[in-house]
């Protein structure tokens, strides 16, 4: 505490926010945690990372299945994870685009109104109960004034969010849900509060805030599922290097990107993402080409090899000779055609905004007909003001102010529950129409992994031994495949950058590494001593849950597609293994994209799951789309759903969910339209007392938000 | 009648009452965990930040 009192903008600070300030450390991280469920668990993540240094305070959350870490000193979040895996929990990063707001002010403000329209609704009820049971005289009107009373304030005040968004769109000449809404409130606040002043019989109080409130609950479920959306052509295009290395007649420059030309050359040092699509000049190293093929494994690049932007220089130095430049980079043109992707599916439009489309004028009309008729009929203004508030209120959208929004909540949660995060409030929907998947390979259906199974165990401990603190990908897979093993005793370990390691084992020289250095073919080689060099396959595993995915979707009636940018050796490899019939091998991001939008054009409602950088394309021009957590930020940003845990198990109930939800949408849309059809009649009759417009209301909101819950049983 | 002189605004202040403890405990943080905080209470362990 005492060093937090010296800083000067917290000594103005009440004790209780110091103290907290103080705990909860400098900076934030925030861990999904899928696998957690349990109060052991909850100690066992808590304890894990508050014994870390650096660690200020870490608070888990069990609802959201997350944890909060207050960090006091840098920390990288792998660490964190290394930690807690350790401890044996799954851990993943989540970045902020999968955590809402951080103060959800709006949503609170919303809370907030309905606990007000709630009070109001109770205390209202308990006057009206006694005026429905036939209160007359004084004790009416009295009943009436303080029904008033309490009602109008409470309306200013709940009502307000329908107010704003059915003037906003009132603004811009369109009719949406929010304008037969707000319509409804305020004619039916006028009407009584001119009935209460001239003494009249009938008050629509009760029938104005009930609505409010059971409107209110839709939106906020509604405000909910609304996560705040990332671009992920915004996260493509912070991959792009703002300064680069320019070398000019042997002088050394750093220079912005915008003011390299074609033919300059630029050096990229190792680790570092090369700027500029172009060719080696000079120097050797092994590049990252995930961006583009998606495979994590690393290629070789000498002089005269073609890069591309967005890779990633890993060994060496190179010089690169820049073949394109400025907007003509493949990085650009994908950060194009991902832009693109998004705008044409942000076009799309919710199912109740849909049916509001339809839904608004008729209410008008209804109303203006009701008023209208009566007014011709009986020439008495305040009867037929009366009798078309009550059309108003009767036929007042609450299934779709509340049904659509109850039904996607409930089937995130259970989507949710399962380890499926769901991004995209519409996502749910979108998915019920779905009748093609696309799936990427690598890192979605599959895991690197490498073979042990042709190696004696004596090698596979000397494998282990050179490879278990290596940080080549290569090293770690092999590493991690011989999980089990134990390893063998050596000394003298050294890396060849570029070529492998090397050890001394019971005095004679192993190495493992590249072919061309052990004087072998194409691939990994293990050598021991002067034996012969030794292959060490490197081949892809089946994530878990990948086979009873696929054959679950299909005997769901999708059509199931590969599509990689792997060769079609392993492609037709892994197909064959899943029966997936549809593949295509070696395609690049474009033509991901462009095999997305075949199959769109066609008519099908595609589905696209896949998890890295060059994924990211597909994932905005699908119709929905599915990423693992492990996925590239941009990828995940481009998806609606995202996978928390390692297994593809909880995917296999997804489109289940999916239709289970829409067709409680339709029928919720239904069970409103009935109680339209028995209760605008008796209303344009004008036989629609006040307490037969609050059981018409009430009712029928009740039953679609119970409807909804069924969710949440079996499908 | 004279009864509902005291009946109702006594119903508005016992509503009024639990409409303030709502409020307070949504300011508060009291619904940020609901399935968390219910199993911490069984928990013999000390629950507090962690200072050293």
């Amino acid at each position: 505490m005492s060093d937090a009192a010296f800083c000067p903008a917290c000594v103005g600070l009440p004790e209780e926010q110091l103290e907290k300030a103080a705990s909860n450390g400098t900076s934030q991280i925030v861990l999904s945690l899928p696998g957690i469920h349990c109060v052991a668990c909850i100690n066992g993540v808590e304890r894990a990372l508050r014994d870390m240094d650096g660690v200020a305070n870490a608070r888990v959350n069990l609802s959201m299945k997350r944890v909060t870490v207050g960090t006091d000193q840098p920390i990288s979040p792998e660490a964190l994870i290394d930690t807690l895996e350790m401890a044996g929990f799954e851990a993943r990063v989540l970045d902020t685009s999968l955590l809402g707001s951080e103060s959800d002010a709006y949503g609170r403000g919303l809370m907030t109104r309905l606990a007000v329209s709630g009070f109001a609704n109770m205390n209202i009820m308990l006057l009206s109960v006694a005026v429905w049971s036939g209160a007359i005289g004084a004790t009416l009107h009295m009943f009436h004034w303080i029904t008033a009373a309490i009602a109008i304030p409470a309306l200013i005040y709940a009502a307000q969010p329908f107010f704003a968004s059915g003037w906003r769109s009132l603004k811009v000449g369109r009719l949406n849900m929010d304008v037969p809404i707000s319509l409804a409130i305020l004619l039916a606040s006028g009407i009584s509060l001119y009935e209460t002043l001239y003494g009249g019989h009938h008050s629509y109080f009760d029938a104005a805030v009930t609505l409010t409130f059971f409107l209110l609950i839709g939106r906020y479920l509604d405000h909910r599922s609304r996560k705040a959306a990332a671009s992920a052509a915004a996260q493509l295009s912070a991959l792009e290097v703002p300064r680069v290395m320019r070398v000019r007649d042997g002088v050394r420059q750093m220079v912005d990107f915008a003011d390299l030309a074609i033919g300059d050359l630029v050096q990229v040092l190792p680790g570092g993402r090369i700027p500029v699509d172009g060719t080696i000049t000079e120097g050797t190293s092994e590049i990252d080409r995930s961006l583009l093929t998606g495979e994590s494994q690393l290629s070789r690049a000498s002089a005269g090899a073609t890069v591309t932007a967005g890779e990633v220089n890993m060994t060496g130095p190179l010089t690169i000779r820049a073949t394109t430049v400025g907007a003509d980079t493949t990085l650009r043109k994908m950060v194009t055609m991902v832009d693109e992707a998004e705008a044409a599916r942000n076009r799309y439009t919710a199912v109740a905004d849909k049916a509001a489309a339809l839904y608004a004028p008729v209410v008008h009309l209804l109303a203006l007909v009701a008023f209208a008729g009566w007014m011709i009929y009986s020439g008495d203004l305040r009867l037929s003001l009366n009798i078309a508030v009550a059309v108003l209120i009767i036929t007042c959208p609450c299934a779709m102010g509340l049904a659509v929004p109850a039904v996607s909540t409930t089937a995130a949660g259970r989507l949710f529950r399962a380890g499926l995060l769901v991004k995209d409030g519409t996502a749910v929907e979108r998915l019920a129409e779905v009748d093609t998947v696309v799936f990427d390979k690598t890192g979605t259906l599959t895991m690197p992994a490498a073979a042990r199974d042709r190696l004696d165990d004596e090698t596979q401990r000397i494998a282990l031994a050179l490879t278990q603190n290596a940080t080549h990908p290569v090293s770690q897979a092999i590493a991690a495949s011989l999980d089990g093993v134990t390893p063998a005793v050596l000394t003298d370990h050294c890396e060849h950058a570029g070529k492998g390691l090397s050890a001394i084992y019971e005095g004679q020289q192993v190495r493992l590494g590249s072919g061309d250095w052990l004087g072998a073919g194409h691939g990994t080689y293990i050598q021991i001593g002067d034996e012969p060099a030794q292959k060490i396959t490197l081949r892809s595993e089946l994530r878990d849950g990948a086979a009873a995915l696929v054959r679950s979707w299909q005997e769901a009636g999708m059509d199931v597609h590969l599509v990689t940018g792997d060769d079609a050796n392993e492609t037709s490899k892994i197909a064959g293994a899943l029966g997936i019939a549809h593949r295509q091998a070696e395609t690049k991001p474009a033509g991901k994209i462009a095999y997305i939008d075949e199959l769109s054009a066609n008519g099908a409602k595609v589905l696209m799951v896949g998890d890295g950088l060059n994924d990211t394309g597909a994932l905005a021009a699908a119709y929905a789309s599915v990423s693992p957590a492990t996925a590239a930020d941009a990828s995940r940003a481009a998806s609606d759903i995202v996978l928390l845990n390692d297994s593809l198990e909880p995917l296999t109930e997804l489109p289940l969910v999916a239709r289970a939800a829409m067709k409680r949408i339709k029928e919720n849309f239904t069970i409103s339209t009935i109680y339209n059809v028995i209760a605008v009649p008796i209303a344009l009759a004008g036989f629609a007392t006040p307490l037969i417009a609050s059981i018409a209301m009430s009712a029928s909101s009740i039953t679609v938000l119970l409807n909804a819950l069924r969710l949440k049983g079996r499908l | 009648m004279n009864v509902l002189v005291f009946l109702i605004p006594v119903s508005l202040v016992l509503g009024g009452i639990g409409l303030a403890a709502f409020v307070w405990s949504l300011r508060n943080d009291q619904y940020e965990d609901l399935e968390g905080d219910a199993w911490r209470i069984l928990s013999e362990d000390d629950d507090k930040p962690n200072n050293g």
